[in-house]
């Protein structure tokens, strides 16, 4: 908004009224009527369009664009299938129960490696974080490993482990622990030092510090642990698939590379984002759930 | 603290008719004496306030003899039961206030405990509440509740009321005087403020260098009052000891 002044040699006063009552009497110095301005409140300015039509306008028209180019021939379909045949295949591939069966698949991969990878990655985690003589042992050659780009690891793993579910349930698992191998020994290192001293002057043993003060205390970064896991995860799983799959939702993807079905690797592509979404929308609720205590948490 | 799984400061603790006795303390950080030879008597049921300029040492004093530092020389006997609060609260924002106070209790202790506690700091009606949610005052009580559930015979203080606004601190120090009439444990509080001293307690201690440099009784009758002459007299005194004169600033 802009800030406007009356000038301030106005003839007329702005609010004749209470220049009225601030009439000086005979005796007192005159004051000059101050000039005010009305402060409108914020919410009436507001457009009248609401937000959240206004956000999803912007991929709306994008999707328009996409489907006019497709209908016009500007964009051939072996380029990039257009909205409504994407559409059409995904329906299909539901029908058919392809789909269901590749997610069902993939999401099995994901969900065994993370295990492995939390399991492995947390425990690491404490051990290190916990004591003194694992920090030693275990930290500098985690710290040396988590240079390694996993991806690169593929062929490696592929000798160890043939080309079965192995590898690719290997690979998600060590793109999953080192993110939370990193977070959770911040976050139990990172546990305020008094808040250690208030609970041994509480008279709690090793142990019940350890569950009382620091597990919980580590908690926060555990879980921002977890989120970038998460996502590690998924595209650990699309690199995984990609290697004589044949099963799950990369498979349908080289599948649908061999044919030329740009429809099928759209609709796949979708899938991969809704997984990752729906995984973003779990971490979410469960800082909800157990972060509730936090003062900095906003989330609700 | 009701710790009995906590050893005693130095292992030839015997029983004795105080609940503290320090003798020849010495505690160095890096060959600098902050505690030099110190020696300290408090009876059950006493209250004594420790005075001093900050980094006289006497923040570090209390720290060994709630069992928190024990890189020391000399003697310390302390009682076994004692419990701490500290300048701050230090409640755990991951536990409920009432949850708070039970914490390291021995045994499973019941709700009801922490309630009873609560509600003698007159806190009871925020026994479910987060600890982000109280106010500085509120979670400075809680953190007396949590030291005062462990029934101690002594309890340090330090600087309890030093972050709290006056109009709290006024209420916070009146209730620890309370408390203490009613307990009759023994309590150290560490503090910067004279008149707080000369209010609460029975024995004014100043600590200078590393040592107990001044001592003074006080004998005015309870409750105190502060536009009392004596009063103000006493607090001249024991600011002239921690190297403040009241009569060259007020000239």
């Amino acid at each position: 908004m802009s800030i406007s002044h009356a000038p301030p040699s106005s003839p007329e006063p702005d609010i004749s009224g209470i220049s009225k009552s601030v009439e000086t009497g005979p005796g007192q110095p005159e004051h000059s009527a101050p000039d005010l301005q009305p402060l409108v409140p914020a919410s009436t300015r507001r457009t009248r369009v609401p937000r959240w039509l206004r956000r999803t306008a912007g991929p709306l028209l994008l999707l328009a664009l996409w489907q006019l180019l497709s209908g016009t021939g500007m964009l051939a379909s072996d380029v990039l299938a257009s909205p409504g045949r994407i559409a059409q295949v995904g329906w299909d591939l539901v029908a058919d129960g392809s789909l269901p069966s590749a997610m069902g698949t993939s999401l099995q991969r994901v969900a065994a490696g993370l295990l492995f990878g939390t399991v492995i990655g947390t425990g690491l985690a404490l051990v290190s974080g916990l004591f003194r003589i694992g920090e030693d042992l275990v930290d500098a050659p985690v710290q040396m490993l988590r240079t390694v780009p996993f991806v690169g690891l593929i062929p490696l793993f592929i000798i160890w482990f043939g080309i079965g579910e192995a590898p690719k349930i290997a690979i998600i698992t060590l793109g999953v622990t080192f993110p939370l191998y990193l977070n959770v020994y911040a976050g139990i290192r990172g546990v305020d030092a008094q808040l250690i001293e208030a609970g041994e002057s509480l008279g709690l043993s090793r142990w019940g510090l350890v569950r009382h003060v620091v597990l919980p205390g580590a908690l926060p970064g555990a879980l921002t642990g977890l989120r970038y896991s998460l996502g590690i995860a998924w595209l650990a799983l699309v690199f995984a698939e990609q290697v004589n799959a044949d099963a799950g939702i990369g498979f349908l993807m080289v599948q649908a590379r061999d044919f030329l079905r740009t429809d099928v690797i759209v609709v796949c592509l979708i899938v991969y984002a809704f997984l990752g979404l729906l995984a973003d929308f779990i971490v979410r609720s469960l800082e909800r759930l157990l972060l509730q205590w936090r003062p900095t948490f906003t989330g609700r | 603290m009701a710790t009995d799984v906590h050893r005693p400061v130095t292992p030839t603790a015997n029983r004795s008719a105080r609940a503290v006795h320090v003798e020849g303390l010495t505690r160095s950080f890096d060959g600098r004496a902050v505690i030099d030879d110190l020696r300290l008597d408090i009876a059950p049921g006493e209250f004594v306030a420790l005075l001093g300029r900050s980094g006289c040492g006497k923040s570090t004093l209390l720290r060994i003899l709630a069992g928190l530092d024990r890189d020391i020389e000399g003697t310390a006997l302390v009682s076994r039961r004692r419990a701490v609060a500290f300048q701050a609260p230090r409640l755990m924002p991951w536990k409920k206030v009432w949850r708070n106070v039970l914490l390291g209790l021995p045994g499973r202790p019941e709700r009801a405990v922490a309630e009873r506690a609560l509600d003698e700091v007159g806190l009871g009606h925020r026994i479910d509440a987060w600890p982000k949610t109280l106010s500085g005052g509120e979670a400075q009580r809680a953190s007396l509740a949590r030291a005062l559930v462990r029934e101690p015979d002594l309890l340090l203080l330090d600087e309890p009321f030093g972050a709290l606004d006056a109009l709290t601190r006024i209420k916070a120090q009146r209730l620890v005087g309370e408390l203490w009439q009613r307990r009759g444990c023994a309590v150290l509080l560490v503090t910067h403020d004279v008149e707080e001293a000369v209010l609460l307690a029975d024995r004014v201690l100043v600590m200078d260098s590393g040592r107990i440099a001044h001592e003074e009784r006080v004998g005015l009758d309870r409750p105190r009052d502060i536009a009392d002459p004596r009063f103000a007299g006493l607090c001249a005194r024991l600011l002239e000891r921690l190297g403040v004169d009241t009569a060259s600033e007020a000239a």
